[in-house]
């Protein structure tokens, strides 16, 4: 038996992200008593690679924008399959999260009026994006982590104790979340530094883990990006929707080959940086969809004419969402007209004086003069697509953020599904982070205080957890390198289910994951439990796996193209798609039949219908192009 | 080719403070720098060095300051009974006749303590003199460590007061070097080398005083809304940019202040004679 | 692409001793420090400990030190060095070590407790903030910060002096003081709180030999000496030393009962 610590709090929080902080500091002013584990140091949360901007339609910088311009938007981009309630909702709340920030210590670009200052950005009609140079994301997550030291220092002058309400476990992750019964009853953890085991007892959790990119070679995300929550909500129970939508961003970079994958961020287009192939032709001219023929403009004159005057010509289609962009340069390489390490040739250097580069792209000029020894104020940048964001996730309800089917669990922020469709536009994560992070941890403190006796932990299940995680410490001879499956895990998931999917190749890919779950049983290392990485890797991998098979799986079902996810083989978006949620679950009790057997069962469940005012915010000849004919006629 | 965690019975090294403290890795050398760390503040120790036994010997030589029409700059202005005849020149005696000393010794305290205080040369000396970092993540060797909470080092506090006070002795060069547009007959009009030799003394003289910290935050640094004081903001930027040379300047107005001295005792004493230009 | 076999020495231990291991590993074209520690884990030491995250100079996790130097090791290009050096990593020196690369960095989170949160304006409701590009520049800069403690690892006031730890916050810490007292609509003074006092009083700003270290290693950039840690000494100046302020204190002081 474990002899394990138990703590005891009315709501823990999975993840030190944008969303993760955000639901602490709500549901600590909410009164409940809140912890945050994250598997990092406090403030190095990915949320700080976000470079554009938190879209909200505050109509600073023109005052045509609104909440049902940016709702349209949002539609727009997720090709109709974004959960609308949650779209409405990110759409309505987004500028009071901004201004939020604000009054929290946040200090924006500023209008010459003195207002917050918004960028343009792909696939929003206005310029939207509040931001701060191109670190965002450093100042989203630094301005929460400063609330969050701020409210401790309230609880100090009020208990003579920083954590007595909110506290934050660094460097520890969570392997299980616990229940009693149906009901959340807590966390297992693990902290990083010691290896010792520890419960946080909680009647509510908040998942706020972000992604999954870890599981693909090329990628923009960092260690931490292994589908934690993901996994974590499918072992409880939960469902996941809609895994097959990945977001390959078009633009990361591609030499050298120790920062590939690394972000080249959107701004460089907004500001007006234009993507070129071998020959200097630009390309994206040619690949503008149907759909958005009359959005983006026809020719370099008119795309060139927008910078000035985005009142009277149409945008360039350099700007167009980002899957249209991730592929487009995909065909270019794939023609052979790529450049020289494969990718296609960004260049702003054209446009924008050297000064107001590095006055408007700091941390660009900077990332690739110290990563890639190239001046990017005299040439081209050399970009191509890398795994970004997954739009699949926990499925939630719109409102409160509660994971369908397990009380007391919610999810906010990449890990939760819905909010996008298939497509996420850039500027609207951050958004999404402070709108449903917020209501997550509204929801949870809610949730916390009503129920009236909190569900217990069992010894049995602290015991098979802390079991499972010492497995690794047990290994036979021949005992497998996490390390080794780890990369084998990526190549399989970036050459077989990446931007561009086959029915074969994806065939391979599950063939290929039950052979990686069999080795990955075996997995072991070396050393003790201190700060151990070969030892996190090799927990880590069970959420990789499950998280993988589900995307696959998903994949391989949906026989069209649509946003994130592209099928050679069935190349059109189909109408009869649309209402089609796919919901992945985990096989329970779990196959007797060894552990290379199948994980995940797939569901397909009907979208709920889209509520006739917000369609009436559309053309109906718009309209025609995305829904199914039976829900035109609705 | 190490691997796994077994690791040999480490060799401790005797444990002591700082980096060698107990709860600190355990690293036997007080640096592991490649580079040739010690040379910048060998360099500055060196030059300073230099500049103080020059000033030094000037100070009291209490000779060959002044050949018409130039006056040195380690001597302006004359405060005492016993200095040379300047004509036009800033030789007021306000000290009488009881001060037997070298007059440079009344008024060099003021650029001395501008100097001494300034937020530049303190790095040069904290580290050049006092090893108080020699450089940067190499130990220091003191074992205990205040900065400048006490006495006397809470009195680099004073710089702004000495930043004032610089003001008027730099005006009180600018004098000098328009007297330097004479000729030895005091006739006005003229230019030797000499005159070219303070033009470029007084401009490096103004530009260290005025890209002093102090300076910055008179003029502007202090205020919490620039948008509402657009002349000093923009005073202010000008300044800040001076001051990011503020390490540059302080050198060469050290050195052009010394050559200019260097170059007016060797006139004075009759080594070299002054070329005239017109 | 050209390949070579790179010498290293990293150190490896934890609180109760360690020292300096040798290495021979491969090194690629493009390649930076963290990179190689990365091919040392997935190769030779499966277990050695390290923090990183982004890998791309944005977050400041991989904070160590290179050849005796304060370094992100993302942002440390192997071309920097020449193919016959030996490398040598250590953890951050003025740290409790942990384990192998990584320190105990609680001493900046307990710091950061210590100074007081942004107050803001009364009366002024959220989305009705007015503030001009010019007056939020000063304390943006300071905000590019990603938190490395780089400055805080090679500041000799604690570095060399661990009984300094308690009175001084550390250059990043002062930094977040000037950020505040430079932001144009902080309200401290309303409630009663000078910063440009405590700056000096609590802070420790006293200690600060303005040796500009902090400058040096800071991987962002920032003028961390030259734009608030004289600026914020000569605001305590305006403050406690001078004697005009000082004499207006002594009198309403007095004419207070």
């Amino acid at each position: 038996m474990a002899q394990v610590d138990r703590q005891q709090w009315d709501v823990v929080v999975v993840g030190a992200g944008g969303a993760g902080l955000r639901a602490a500091i709500e549901a600590r002013e909410r009164g409940a008593r809140t912890a945050v584990i994250c598997k990092s140091l406090f403030g190095k949360a990915h949320t700080v690679m976000a470079e554009g901007g938190i879209a909200a339609s505050m109509g600073n910088v023109n005052e045509g924008d609104n909440w049902q311009v940016h709702f349209r938007d949002t539609m727009r981009g997720g090709k109709f399959l974004n959960q609308w309630r949650m779209a409405e909702l990110h759409a309505k709340e987004a500028p009071d999260r901004v201004w939020e920030l604000e009054t929290w210590g946040a200090l924006f670009d500023r209008t010459p009026d003195g207002k917050i200052s918004q960028r343009n950005f792909g696939g929003h009609e206005y310029p939207r994006l509040a931001h701060v140079g191109d670190r965002t994301g450093l100042e989203l997550i630094r301005t929460l982590q400063q609330k969050i030291v701020a409210l401790q220092q309230q609880d100090f002058k009020e208990y003579g104790d920083y954590e007595a309400r909110l506290k934050v476990f660094q460097e520890c992750t969570v392997t299980r979340v616990l229940k009693d019964g149906e009901k959340v009853s807590g966390a297992f953890c693990y902290e990083r530094e010691t290896g010792r085991f520890f419960v946080l007892e909680a009647p509510a959790v908040v998942l706020a883990t972000g992604g999954i990119g870890k599981s693909f070679k090329t990628t923009s995300n960092s260690w931490e990006y292994t589908g934690d929550g993901h996994a974590l909500a499918l072992l409880a129970g939960a469902p996941l929707l809609n895994m097959e939508f990945v977001q390959f961003h078009p633009t990361g970079m591609v030499w050298p080959p120790s920062v590939k994958g690394i972000l080249v961020t959107e701004s460089v287009r907004g500001d007006g940086g234009v993507l070129r192939n071998s020959e200097g032709k630009r390309f994206m001219f040619d690949y503008v969809p149907d759909v958005f023929k009359e959005k983006y403009a026809q020719s370099e004159d008119e795309g060139d004419r927008w910078y000035e005057d985005p009142d009277n010509n149409r945008r360039p289609p350099e700007l167009l969402p980002r899957d249209e962009v991730a592929r487009a340069i995909n065909s270019e390489v794939k023609a052979g007209r790529g450049s020289p390490h494969g990718g296609v040739f960004l260049d702003v250097s054209t446009r924008m004086s050297a000064e107001t580069i590095k006055r408007r792209l700091p941390s660009m000029y900077h990332q690739f003069k110290e990563l890639a020894d190239v001046d990017i104020t005299a040439e081209a940048m050399e970009v191509g697509p890398t795994c970004h964001y997954v739009m699949g996730g926990i499925a939630v309800e719109s409102d409160t953020a509660a994971t369908v089917g397990v009380p007391g669990l919610f999810a906010a922020g990449e890990v939760a599904g819905g909010m996008h469709g298939s497509n996420r536009l850039g500027g609207n994560s951050l958004s999404d982070l402070l709108v449903f992070g917020r209501r997550a941890g509204l929801h949870a403190a809610q949730y916390a205080s009503a129920l009236a006796a909190p569900p217990a932990v069992s010894q049995a299940e602290v015991d098979a957890a802390a079991a499972e995680a010492l497995a690794p410490f047990h290994a036979d001879d021949g005992a497998e390198n996490p390390y080794t499956l780890h990369q084998e895990l990526q190549t399989t998931m970036n050459d077989l289910v990446g931007i561009i999917r086959r029915e074969g190749e994806m065939a391979e890919a599950l063939e290929r994951l039950r052979g990686l779950r069999a080795r990955a049983a075996r997995a072991g290392v070396e050393g003790h439990r201190q700060f151990n990485p070969g030892w996190h890797l090799a927990l880590d991998l069970r959420n990789m796996l499950l998280v993988s098979e589900c995307v696959a799986r998903a994949a391989l079902e949906r026989t069209e193209s649509r946003g994130g996810h592209t099928r050679e083989d069935c190349p059109s978006m189909e109408r009869d798609w649309r209402p089609v949620n796919l919901l992945c679950r985990l096989l329970e009790p779990a196959p007797a039949d060894g552990p290379d057997a199948d994980r995940i069962r797939l569901e397909r469940t009907r979208t709920e219908p889209i509520r006739p005012d917000l369609l009436a915010l559309f053309e109906k000849d718009e309209l025609a192009k995305y829904l199914a004919e039976e829900e035109l006629y609705e | 080719m190490a691997t796994g965690t077994d690791l040999p019975p480490s060799h401790r090294p005797p444990r002591a403070g700082g980096v060698h403290g107990p709860s600190r890795a355990a690293i036997a050398a007080r640096h592991l720098r490649t580079d040739r760390w010690w040379l910048s503040p060998a360099g500055t120790a060196a030059g300073l060095l230099a500049f103080i036994a020059y000033s030094t010997w000037r100070a009291f030589a209490n000779a060959d300051y002044y050949a018409a029409p130039y006056v040195s700059p380690f001597y302006s202005p004359c405060l005492a009974e016993n200095c040379k005849e300047m004509r036009g020149g800033p030789n007021l005696d306000v000290f009488g006749s009881w001060w037997g000393l070298s007059p440079a010794l009344l008024i060099l305290i003021f650029p001395l303590g501008f100097r001494l205080t300034c937020y530049y040369y303190r790095k040069a000396y904290y580290r050049g003199f006092w090893a108080s970092p020699p450089a940067c993540a190499v130990a220091e060797p003191h074992t205990a460590y205040t900065g400048e909470t006490r006495f006397p080092l809470v009195l680099q506090n004073l710089h702004r007061y000495f930043f004032y006070a610089a003001l008027p002795v730099a005006g009180i060069l600018t004098y000098d070097t328009v007297l330097a547009f004479r000729n030895d007959r005091y006739e006005w009009g003229h230019m030797g080398l000499g005159t070219l030799v303070f033009l470029v003394n007084i401009v490096l003289i103004w530009a260290y005083t005025l890209s002093c910290h102090s300076c910055r935050h008179i003029i502007g640094g202090r205020l919490k809304h620039f948008s509402e004081h657009p002349v000093r903001y923009r005073l202010w930027g000008w300044v800040s940019r001076l001051n990011a040379r503020h390490m540059q300047l302080a050198w060469a107005s050290l050195i052009s202040v010394a050559l200019c001295d260097l170059y007016v005792y060797l006139v004075a004493s009759g080594a070299f004679t002054d070329p005239r230009i017109f | 692409m050209t390949t070579y076999d790179a010498r290293f020495r990293i150190w490896r231990g934890d609180a109760e001793g360690g020292g300096l291991r040798d290495f021979t590993v491969e090194v690629n074209d493009g390649e930076v420090v963290l990179d190689i520690v990365h091919r040392l884990q997935a190769t030779q030491a499966s277990d050695l400990a390290v923090r990183w995250n982004c890998k791309a100079g944005k977050c400041g996790s991989c904070s160590a030190e290179v050849n005796g130097r304060p370094r992100l090791m993302c942002m440390t290009r192997m071309s920097t060095f020449s193919r016959e050096e030996t490398i040598t990593v250590t953890p951050l020196r003025a740290f409790p070590v942990i384990r192998d690369l990584v320190t105990d960095v609680s001493f900046n989170y307990s710091k950061a407790r210590e100074v007081p949160a942004f107050v803001p304006p009364p009366g002024v409701a959220a989305g009705a903030y007015r503030m001009q590009q010019v007056d939020v520049e000063r304390s943006q800069e300071f905000r590019k910060c990603i938190e490395c403690f780089l400055c805080q690892d090679t500041c000799h006031v604690v570095r060399d002096h661990e009984e300094n730890k308690s009175a001084f916050a550390g250059p990043r810490f002062l930094m977040r003081v000037a950020e505040l007292d430079m932001h144009p609509l902080d309200a401290a003074a309303g409630e009663g709180l000078d910063r440009k006092r405590t700056a000096q009083e609590q802070h420790g700003l006293g200690y600060c030999n303005i040796t500009k270290c902090c400058t040096e290693v800071c991987p962002e950039g920032i003028k961390i000496t030259d734009n608030a840690l004289i600026p914020l000494k000569e605001r305590a100046v305006d403050r406690k030393y001078d004697p005009l302020v000082w004499l207006g204190n002594k009198i309403r002081r007095r004419s207070q009962p």
